[in-house]
This record gives C-alpha cells, sequence and structure tokens, in this order.
C-alpha cells in the first residue's frame, strides 16, 4: 500500500512538472497580454472620448516599441465621396514603382517585402493569368508582355466582408473597404475568399528601421499591424480622405493610374470610364470591383 | 409523543430522494472513474498526455512568436490546422451511422452500443473546436464570436453557422450521452420525451454540421476548386465512411478490453453502410475529375496540380494517389466475401477508408484550394513540425477524452456502476 501512495505521489509530481514546463510559453503569452487591448470593443462603438485614449496609446506603444514620434489619427469618410481607381493597361510598363511606394508609404514588413500590389506580366494576346508571372527579374516593359497590377478592388459586393464572422472588415460610404486591426481574430476565412489575393496575413510582428516609418498614420489603414491579423489595401485612406493621391499613383512613372471621386461627374476617373474601353477583373464573380482596367483607343 | 419506529427501534425509514445531492454523487463517481483502471489504462493515458502537452507547448510558441512558425503564407492560407478540422467534422457527423438505425429503424443491437457513437461525436468536436483555436491569428479574441457579447456575423457568414452548429452538436450529444447514462446509473427507465427529441434534431444536426463545413469552402466564386456543388455530398459520404471505420475498429477495442456485452450486428451493419459509401465517393470522384480534367480551364488547374503536378511543383501528388489506391483498396476489401466472415479483413478495409478519407479529404482537399492562387502563382505549402506537433497534440487531447468518456460510459452503461441508495425500476430500456 505504501509503495502505491508513493508511485502516485512520484507520477503527481512528475506529471505536474510536465504540465507547467509544455505550458509555460502559455503563460508566457497569456502574461504579455494587455486586458485593455483584449477587452476593446468595435471600432463602430467606440465613443470619441474612447477612440482618442486609443490613438494616444497606440503613439505611445509606437514610441516604445520603434523609437518614433508618429501621429495616428482617424480619418472618417466624407459625404459626397466614392472613391474609384482605374489603371490604364497600355501604359503600364512592369516598373513596380507602385508596389514600392505601397511597401513604404504603408509601413509594410522590411523582411518579407510586403506590398498590397501584385505585378503581374502577362503574355501579349492572353487574358489567361495562368500564363501570367508576378517573379519576373528583367528589364520592362519585355517584348511580347503587357502588365496587369492587381490590388484590392474595394469590391461593393465584397466576398471578403461577407465571410468574416465577426464583422472585423467592412465597407465605409466612400467605398473602401476597411479592417479593425484590433477586432481580428486571424481566422483568414477573408483571405481564402478574396479572388484577387488582395489581403495580407501578419505571420510575425512587422519589422521596420525606425528611419523608414511613415510617421502619418491612419487608424484603419497604414499604422503598424499587430501580429496575427489581416491587413489590406484601403486605397491610402490616411491621404485621400484628405484630397491626396495615393501613393501608388504619385509614384507611376507613366501616368497609368486615374483616382477620383466617381460622384464627380467632372473627375478625370468619370472621364475614363465613360470614354474609355474598360473591363472589370473576374466579372463573372459578380463581386462588382471599384477597381478598372481599361486600354488607349 | 414519540414516533412508533423509535420505540420499537426499527431501522429508519429511507431518507427521501435529494436529486441534487444525488446528481453530484454521480458527477463525483464519474470523476474517480474517469481516471481509475489497469496498468494498460494508465500506460495509455500517460502517453496521450505525454503527446498533447508536446503539442500544447509547440502552440505557445506559435503564440509567441506569430505564425511563421507555420508553413502557411498569404498563399496558401489554410494548411494542416483546417485540414484536420474538416476532416474531425467529418468523423463527429459519422456518429450518426449509430443513432439513425439504432432510434429511427429500432436496431436494438446498435442500441446497445449507440453511447459509443455520441459519445465518439462529443470527442472529434473537441478535436474540431482545438484546431480551430490553433488556427487563430488571435485566439484572446475568441469572445467576439461570442453571440450577444462580440459581433456575429449572423447569417451572412458561414463561419458562424459553423460555430452554431458544431457547438449545438456538442451541446446535444452532451445532454442526450449524458442523461441516458445518469438514468442508467440510477436504475430509471429514460423518460422518451427527454432525450427522444433531442436524438431526432441531432440526426438533422449531425448532417447539417458537415453541410454548412462543406459550404464554407463551396460558397467560394474565388476558389474554382472547392466552388462545386459536389462539395457538400461528397464530404457526407466520406464523413460516413471515416465515422463507421472509426466505430467499427472502436468496437473491436471495447470487445478485447471487456465489460460490455453486445453482438456483431451492429459492425456488420456499419460494414454494410460502408459498403455503399465507399463507392458512392470512388464514383463522385470520378465524376470531379471528369468534369475537371475534359473541359480544363481554370477548375481543371488545380486538380491538375494536386494529381500531376504543375509548373515543375508535385507536393501533393503522392499524397493523393496514397488516398486513391487506399480508398479503392478499401472498397476492394470490403465486397471481399472474407470482410463478412473475418474480422482481420474487415479491419484491414476499415484502416485503408479511415486513412484514404483522412489524406483525401484533408490535405487533398485544403490545399488544392490555394494551389494555384487566385492569381495563379503556383507557391507550394509543407506543415512544419510546429504544425505537426500541434496536431497529434489536438489528436491525442480528442482521445483522452473519449478514453475517459468511455471509461466511464461503459461501467455505467454495462450496470457495472450505479446508485446504490435506490433500487433498480426495472430492466433499463
Amino acid at each position: 500500500m505504501k509503495r502505491r501512495v508513493a508511485l502516485k505521489v512520484v507520477g503527481a509530481t512528475l506529471g505536474a512538472g510536465a504540465v507547467a514546463y509544455a505550458g509555460a510559453p502559455v503563460a508566457e503569452w497569456a502574461a504579455g497580454l494587455s486586458l485593455d487591448d483584449t477587452l476593446r470593443q468595435h471600432y463602430k462603438v467606440l465613443t470619441e472620448d474612447e477612440l482618442a485614449q486609443i490613438l494616444r496609446r497606440h503613439e505611445d506603444e509606437t514610441k516604445k516599441l520603434h523609437g518614433v514620434d508618429v501621429h495616428i489619427e482617424d480619418i472618417p469618410a466624407q459625404d459626397g465621396v466614392s472613391f474609384g481607381y482605374a489603371l490604364n493597361l497600355s501604359a503600364c510598363i512592369g516598373c513596380r514603382k507602385c508596389a514600392e511606394a505601397c511597401h513604404q508609404e504603408n509601413n509594410h514588413d522590411r523582411r518579407t517585402n510586403n506590398s498590397y500590389i501584385r505585378v503581374l506580366e502577362m503574355e501579349q494576346g492572353s487574358f489567361d493569368m495562368e500564363r501570367g508571372n508576378v517573379d519576373y527579374d528583367h528589364a520592362v516593359p519585355a517584348p511580347g508582355k503587357y502588365y496587369m497590377p492587381v490590388q484590392c478592388h474595394q469590391c461593393d459586393d465584397a466576398p471578403c466582408v461577407k465571410v468574416c464572422p465577426v464583422e472585423a472588415t467592412w465597407k465605409e460610404k466612400d467605398g473602401i473597404v476597411v479592417v479593425d486591426y484590433n477586432w481580428c481574430i486571424g481566422c483568414r476565412y477573408c483571405e481564402a475568399a478574396c479572388p484577387y489575393h488582395a489581403r495580407r496575413f501578419n505571420w510575425q510582428p512587422p519589422e521596420i528601421p525606425a528611419e523608414e516609418i511613415n510617421p502619418q498614420q491612419g487608424y484603419l489603414s497604414n499604422r503598424i499591424r499587430p501580429q496575427g491579423v489581416v491587413e489590406k489595401c484601403t486605397f491610402c485612406l490616411h491621404r485621400t480622405r484628405r484630397g491626396l493621391l495615393p501613393a501608388c499613383l504619385e509614384a507611376c512613372p507613366t501616368g497609368a493610374r486615374v483616382f477620383g471621386n466617381l460622384l464627380d461627374p467632372k473627375s478625370e476617373i468619370r472621364w475614363v470610364l465613360e470614354h474609355k474601353r474598360v473591363y472589370v477583373l473576374k466579372e463573372e464573380l459578380g463581386t462588382r470591383p471599384r477597381f478598372f482596367y481599361f486600354f488607349d483607343e | 409523543m414519540a414516533a412508533p419506529a423509535e420505540i420499537v427501534g426499527l431501522p429508519e425509514p429511507p431518507p427521501p430522494p435529494q436529486p441534487v445531492l444525488t446528481y453530484l454523487r454521480f458527477l463525483r463517481r464519474a470523476i474517480v472513474l474517469a481516471f481509475s483502471g489497469t496498468w494498460r489504462f494508465y500506460a495509455w493515458m500517460t502517453v496521450l498526455t505525454a503527446i498533447a502537452l508536446v503539442g500544447l507547448n509547440a502552440w505557445g510558441h506559435q503564440l509567441l512568436h506569430g505564425m511563421q512558425v507555420t508553413g502557411m503564407s498569404d498563399h496558401v492560407s489554410w494548411g494542416l490546422y483546417i485540414a484536420n478540422f474538416t476532416f474531425a467534422v467529418g468523423l463527429a457527423a459519422g456518429a450518426a451511422m449509430m443513432v439513425i438505425p439504432a432510434y429511427l429503424y429500432k436496431d436494438h443491437d446498435m442500441h446497445d452500443v449507440v453511447i459509443i457513437g455520441e459519445l465518439l461525436a462529443i470527442a472529434a468536436i473537441v478535436v474540431c473546436l482545438g484546431f480551430i483555436v490553433a488556427d487563430m491569428g488571435r485566439p484572446e479574441r475568441m469572445w467576439h464570436v461570442v453571440p450577444g457579447i462580440g459581433r456575429f456575423h449572423w447569417p451572412v457568414s458561414m463561419l458562424t453557422w459553423d460555430v452554431l452548429v458544431l457547438n449545438g452538436y456538442l451541446l446535444l450529444n452532451l445532454h442526450i450521452a449524458g442523461y441516458l447514462m445518469y438514468m442508467r446509473y440510477l436504475g430509471k427507465v429514460p423518460r422518451r420525451r427527454w432525450y427522444l427529441p433531442f436524438v431526432f434534431v441531432s440526426v438533422f444536426w449531425a448532417i447539417s454540421i458537415h453541410t454548412v463545413t462543406a459550404f464554407l469552402y463551396q460558397g467560394l466564386g474565388g476558389r474554382p476548386f472547392w466552388n462545386s456543388a459536389l462539395l457538400a455530398p461528397r464530404f457526407l459520404a466520406t464523413a460516413f465512411i471515416s465515422g463507421p471505420a472509426f466505430v467499427i475498429v472502436l468496437l473491436e477495442v471495447v470487445r478485447w478490453r471487456g465489460g460490455l456485452k453486445f453482438s456483431d450486428g451492429p459492425t456488420q451493419l456499419l460494414a454494410r453502410i460502408m459498403r455503399i459509401t465507399v463507392l458512392l465517393n470512388l464514383f463522385m470522384l470520378g465524376s470531379e475529375l471528369f468534369t475537371a480534367l475534359y473541359s480544363g480551364g481554370a477548375h481543371g488547374s488545380a486538380v491538375r496540380y494536386l494529381f500531376f503536378g504543375s509548373h515543375g511543383k508535385h507536393a501533393l501528388v503522392p499524397y493523393i494517389w496514397t488516398a486513391v489506391g487506399l480508398n479503392i483498396a478499401s472498397a476492394i476489401l470490403l465486397h471481399l466475401p472474407r470482410s463478412r466472415t473475418h474480422k482481420r479483413w474487415l479491419l484491414a478495409a476499415c484502416s485503408c477508408a479511415f486513412l484514404g478519407v483522412y489524406l483525401e479529404k484533408g490535405m487533398g482537399l485544403i490545399i488544392p484550394g490555394f494551389v494555384p492562387s487566385t492569381l495563379h502563382e503556383v507557391v507550394e505549402y509543407t506543415p512544419t513540425i510546429t504544425e505537426w506537433k500541434i496536431t497529434a497534440g489536438i489528436w491525442a487531447l480528442g482521445l483522452l477524452v473519449l478514453t475517459v468518456a468511455l471509461n466511464v460510459g461503459l461501467a455505467v452503461w454495462s450496470g457495472r456502476v450505479r446508485d446504490s441508495t435506490r433500487p433498480p425500476e426495472r430492466a433499463a430500456a
């Protein structure tokens, strides 16, 4: 009987030790969680005061983590504005300056060289993306090729918004699809649903050298994202909602990109949609993009 | 005046029934029972616990360092976890193949062992939930999917439907199994109205958990490999292969362990079901292959990658051909007359079927959804050792739950353990 008790005691001790050892990383993770962040409410129900406090807190955290003074703002959508974007395939030369500008503007992770834009090198005479290539590494434009940059199409019937189980992503009234980085649970269903490869997941905390951080940041756009959540192109809403143009457009050396307010009849984007031969990608899926491709005559 | 009993010293009358206390006593006995057994039981539990702890540790690393420790990428954004999740949902739904004959067709032999199917469903749902949690980038925000507290995007998001049906199925089975066992413990005849309605609901619910899980994928227009109306029927067919296959093996284990007497009827019925479902599944596979390969186009490119590789990438080719081989082997074995008379042949057929479906409906279903990507890039995926550890850990957890549940369940079900304070009402149903 004594031997049995002794065995049980030894077993229980070993067991408890094993549990403590195996569970240590989980405990460490749990200890590192901030209660404020874990219990934070959805963006849409935050009061102005709460949001202001949160913005300041994120600025302080950025200072602490990256050593940089940044300014994080929440810039609401304007009335009477509905954004649209068009891209001239006859003009695009595939230089990928847009992707690079996006990388810098939106404080993307440097290790993965992330960007919201992927540029496909397509074969002349074919719309088949299967024959396209994103990993080209030669002088552009190459003979017999044309180039098709793809980024978020800000669909009016967005599959990513539909599938999100917690409404962490939604369409704003100016047409931009945004993500609440502090509400996303990281299930990546939106990433599976998007037909345009527009979404990115933060597989690790982003790494950016302090001197490269863009200090002008939007709460719903280019602030430095936390690990484990999804992000996407926001048409640079921290710029465009103030009347500036998206960074990818400003960087384009050929003027292939046209951005503007679809509700303004005198805008360039309206002129393009009314006068050019325009198409949208994967129209058959019924996603109704706000991103258009067009050709010169 | 004092009561006469005191005067003549008769034994005290039985105390009035105290339902809460009786139930608590039942729970206490169940917990003690759950962890008592032979040295073999302890060895098995120790091995499972060790594997589960390895998984827990790996999950901790994933939480701390982010999901970069997995092989997933923005191109293949779901991997081993979701593959295993999908398979486990099928296993849970497969338990319905015991419930339907037992209650709907009044198969008395099946009735004797139906509790095993219900306990299996519970364990399989625990596995499902484990894989969902493992796949989340932000598990601490789990409360966001709780209706009422979070922001539950129902009915638009299919994932919210999955949350409802999986948790609902868990609760249904906990109630049914718990109620029947408690009545058996008390020696009472279960009241039909306290379990039969739930049983009927659970039958439809079992179908629904796998249909909803299929809809999760097949509703995505941007993923041609999944965007097929045949996905849900195939999910059900495979569920009714893997479920019965597992149960047949489990019944043999229970028989070998002893303690519960039951006929060979349930095993034979499940084998008969499998004889149909393996052929159905192969037929649907052929139909899908024909559509994809004969007409070509975007739908075909994922299938071509899966079966033959494309752009010089072949990671899934050995998986899927092994799966097809095992599925065909199980179909042949099940249709050999020997599988009716020789347990070994039947068990071999079940093992082939189980493994074949695991490969086909796990990695073989999830990964080609992402390869080629929506922009037709071919980026491959290989699970990392961390993913395998977590996966093994979650399955070990599921087996722990199943072992403990069966340990209690069989002791109560066989009548070995019952409430000694009251006489049995009459032979239990």
